[in-house]
């Protein structure tokens, strides 16, 4: 092979190898994107059916259930206007708490109950999840648009 | 008293780096011998004055000292002494000092061991480590200043975040920041070498080691970080594809690709351009780690609306650096050259295709890590990306990479031949796959994925004894160990870092395809079954810490009627910030770990805890350890000192030559 062949064939598994490796990489990425959610959003169907994704709000106080077998728990996550009812098995994290933020992985079933594979707190205790405080600010902006009294002030 | 201390020094420090950003480097350009030399004392007072500053925000933890705000909200009286001072870099503003910190040691030692290099080079590169130093010093002065006073002074402090109480965490940022600013040096020489114009081997064989050590200290400080997160976070991952993970893998994966480039570079005097753009993208990468970690960022893209002076000001920093070095890049870098030919198989175009792959694998990095958060950042609607992700793309590319690193060693330079390679290569390539066939058979049941990790790992491990062997062959006569003796050091570290990546994928593959978990509901005199094992809940106590109370578990593990060893898991509540932290018990053994963990409690005295079989997880750290050792090893090689003391003339020429096909 002349040299200029040569760098032809360089040039060209070069740039098939980046192209490749390219497609590669975004389709993996379209299909591992974890779209989140509120609740309100879910009530309202926009959520994806038997596709896995993330809602996030409140924990209802009050709410918290756990199965006899110690390990199966139920709990509602609330953005304050909607809620949905959640199971999940496992250990819950540290700061999983009634009345705090939590954000949570899974599907929602026929049922409408949401099967979390993973439930996510962060490690502070006043730190809300910038997802599930984004949440409790839609809800609350949709009910001031609705109703002329003003939304209860806070978190 | 003492923090205004430690606030003027800064100031000095600031005044000192901005004279040796400025005056070396003119002098350098116009052949000024005295402002050229200003560049070696000016480096070290900056450095000195910058500890002096660190110092003293030191002394403000140890005493106490809650009239500072940094210190108030970072410490409190109850928390252990060793604690207090690892809590100077348990912010934002402390972290920034220690990472100015770690610039100042780099540049000192750049002063100290650069007696052998002329004087303009070491000019330009202290200048250029100057310019960054007056970066982060005027973004502390501004923005970020530890030592700002809080008035009235705060009766106690808040508490360093109880996830940050621990041994690894005292370790892990200033080794982790070691490594970030390490690359600096290599940004710096390779922005000298841009200005001057002049890009030889000699260059190559002067910025090496110090990119060599950079990338030992940041693969321990990744390793290390890893680690902490195994057994504090109680999850029994060992990486979570989490940003703050990513921002501190993307440098290494750059790194890594910036060693092994330089390594041809010095050989062979190719990849010149290569090489630089490496070094500006792995120290560019570094900078955005930090940012993207200590800025809040990934807590809430609006906390740079809270504080839009701090975000400005980085985003700014980060263009001005990433800017300026392409701009350079982009007109000096013909000057430059390309180097050497070589031809399409040979040992360089191994590395160039090892090297692209590593920067593929980072930009898919970057992409999972940035597009989330520049998504949220406009109100384009939150999403994530999860570890699925990484793992997709992660297989495919660094499997042909794993590949050619047992090859590329054994291929000559310029030109090599394959079906040559394909019969020395032949016997490595059966060991390989009877391993991959026999371990997992061994381990239980089959896996493909298992398979194919251990084809590459023992590929690996196989090919470098070959390698070994055939390098004893060359070697002149005299017995075995006299020979071992003769090879240089370098190459026992590079022999001994590719080791380490194949024990890691080792641990990597047994664990992923070997582990066993189990959650169960315990109340004390329980007992739960786990691979072979038997874990008996005994006792729960209430301890009492220094800063926190603690539920403790005691678990007696058996394994037939032997007893194996007695854990003990713990939930702790630290009191300050009423926060609970689960505190995992492990036993380390070589090729199994046990772990257990308390969960919650669901009555006084049952809980529910968490139990993992996890084989070979400790392979994971020791091949870091690998990693780093042999990257130290191969920094510290004698030729490196002897051959800097014989003058730079000959070197130039030196290096065109000792391309014999055994390096």
């Amino acid at each position: 092979m002349k040299p200029r062949h040569k760098r032809f064939v360089l040039i060209g598994v070069g740039v098939a190898g980046l192209a490749l490796s390219a497609s590669l990489v975004l389709s993996a990425f379209q299909k591992n994107l974890v779209f989140f959610f509120t609740p309100s959003q879910v009530a309202a169907n926009e959520a994806p059916v038997g596709k896995s994704f993330r809602v996030g709000g409140l924990v209802e106080k009050g709410s918290l259930k756990r199965e006899a077998d110690g390990l199966t728990v139920h709990f509602v996550v609330t953005d304050t206007a909607k809620s949905i009812p959640v199971v999940y098995r496992g250990i819950l994290p540290d700061l999983f708490r009634e009345g705090k933020g939590v954000v949570t992985q899974g599907k929602v079933g026929p049922d409408g109950l949401f099967r979390a594979e993973e439930v996510l707190a962060k490690h502070d205790e006043n730190y809300m999840p910038p997802a599930a405080q984004d949440a409790l600010n839609q809800a609350t902006a949709k009910t001031a648009a609705q109703s002329v009294v003003p939304p209860p002030k806070g978190k | 008293m003492v923090p205004e201390l430690g606030h003027f020094a800064l100031i000095l420090a600031l005044c000192i780096a901005l004279v040796q950003s400025t005056l070396p480097l003119a002098g350098a350009a116009r052949g000024n011998d005295a402002w050229m030399a200003l560049a070696r004392p000016a480096a070290q007072a900056q450095c000195l004055f910058i500890a002096l500053a660190f110092g003293c925000l030191t002394y403000a933890f140890v005493s106490n000292d809650f009239s500072v705000k940094y210190v108030a909200e970072h410490s409190n009286t109850q928390l252990p002494l060793a604690y207090r001072v690892a809590g100077v870099w348990g912010g934002h503003e402390g972290s920034l000092l220690l990472w100015t910190l770690m610039l100042g040691l780099w540049m000192f030692a750049v002063s100290i061991f650069s007696r052998s290099l002329p004087q303009e080079m070491v000019s330009r590169v202290l200048s250029v480590m100057g310019m960054i130093g007056v970066g982060f010093l005027l973004f502390m002065l501004f923005a970020s200043n530890p030592f700002e006073r809080l008035l009235p002074a705060a009766a106690d402090g808040r508490d360093l975040n109880p996830l940050l109480q621990d041994p690894g965490m005292v370790f892990h940022p200033p080794m982790l920041y070691m490594g970030y600013v390490g690359f600096s040096v290599a940004f710096a020489f390779s922005m000298a070498a841009l200005i001057d114009g002049r890009l030889d081997a000699t260059w190559a064989r002067w910025s090496r080691p110090w990119t060599t050590v950079a990338w030992s200290v940041l693969t321990l400080g990744i390793a290390l970080g890893s680690g902490w997160a195994y057994y504090v976070l109680g999850w029994g991952g060992w990486w979570f594809w989490d940003p703050v993970e990513n921002a501190s893998f993307m440098p290494w994966l750059v790194g890594t690709a910036l060693i092994h480039s330089l390594a041809v570079t010095e050989k062979r005097g190719a990849f010149r351009s290569w090489t630089v753009f490496l070094a500006i993208l792995a120290f560019s990468l570094s900078l955005l780690g930090t940012f993207l970690v200590r800025s809040g960022v990934l807590t809430s893209v609006h906390a740079f609306a809270t504080d839009p002076k701090r975000g400005i000001f980085i985003l700014v920093f980060l263009a001005v650096v990433v800017g300026s070095s392409l701009t350079l890049f982009a007109w000096r870098a013909s000057k430059v050259g390309l180097g050497g030919r070589f031809a399409l198989v040979s040992r360089e175009s191994m590395l160039l295709t090892n090297n692209a792959l590593l920067l593929v694998a980072a930009g898919a990095v970057l992409l999972g890590t940035l597009y989330p958060l520049v998504l949220d950042a406009f109100g384009l609607g939150k999403i994530s990306v999860g570890p699925p992700y990484f793992e997709a793309v992660f297989v495919p590319l660094m499997a042909p990479a794993l590949f050619l690193m047992g090859i590329a060693p054994l291929a000559r330079w310029k030109q090599a031949s394959l079906p040559e390679l394909a019969v020395r290569l032949r016997w490595a390539l059966a060991v390989s796959f009877a391993a991959a066939i026999i371990v997992p058979l061994a381990m239980g049941h089959w896996s493909t994925m298992v398979g194919f990790s251990l084809l590459l790992a023992a590929w690996i491990a196989a090919t470098s004894v070959v390698n070994l062997k055939a390098k004893l062959a060359h070697a002149p006569k005299g017995g075995i160990g006299a020979r071992l003796a003769q090879l240089p050091r370098s190459y026992y570290g590079m022999l001994l870092a590719h080791l380490g990546i194949a024990v890691f994928i080792v641990g990597v593959a047994l664990v992923k395809g070997y582990e066993a978990e189990t959650d169960v509901r315990m109340e004390v005199g329980d007992t739960a079954h786990l691979h072979g094992y038997t874990f008996r809940f005994t006792a729960i106590n209430a301890v009492k810490g220094p800063n926190y109370t603690s539920e403790r578990g005691t678990i007696e593990v058996t394994r037939g009627a032997e007893p194996v060893v007695t854990l003990n898991p713990e939930k702790r509540l630290y009191t300050v910030q009423n926060m609970p932290m689960t505190e995992a018990a492990i036993d380390a053994g070589f090729t199994r770990h046990l772990y257990v963990a308390l969960g919650d409690s669901i009555t006084p005295t049952a809980w529910v805890v968490r139990i993992y079989h996890k084989p070979f997880i400790g392979w994971i750290w020791g091949g870091c350890l690998l990693m780093g050792i042999g990257g130290l090893l191969a920094a510290f090689d004698r030729r490196y000192r002897a051959r800097a003391r014989a003058g730079s003339a000959q070197l130039t020429t030196a290096a065109g030559l000792n391309a014999s096909p055994a390096r």
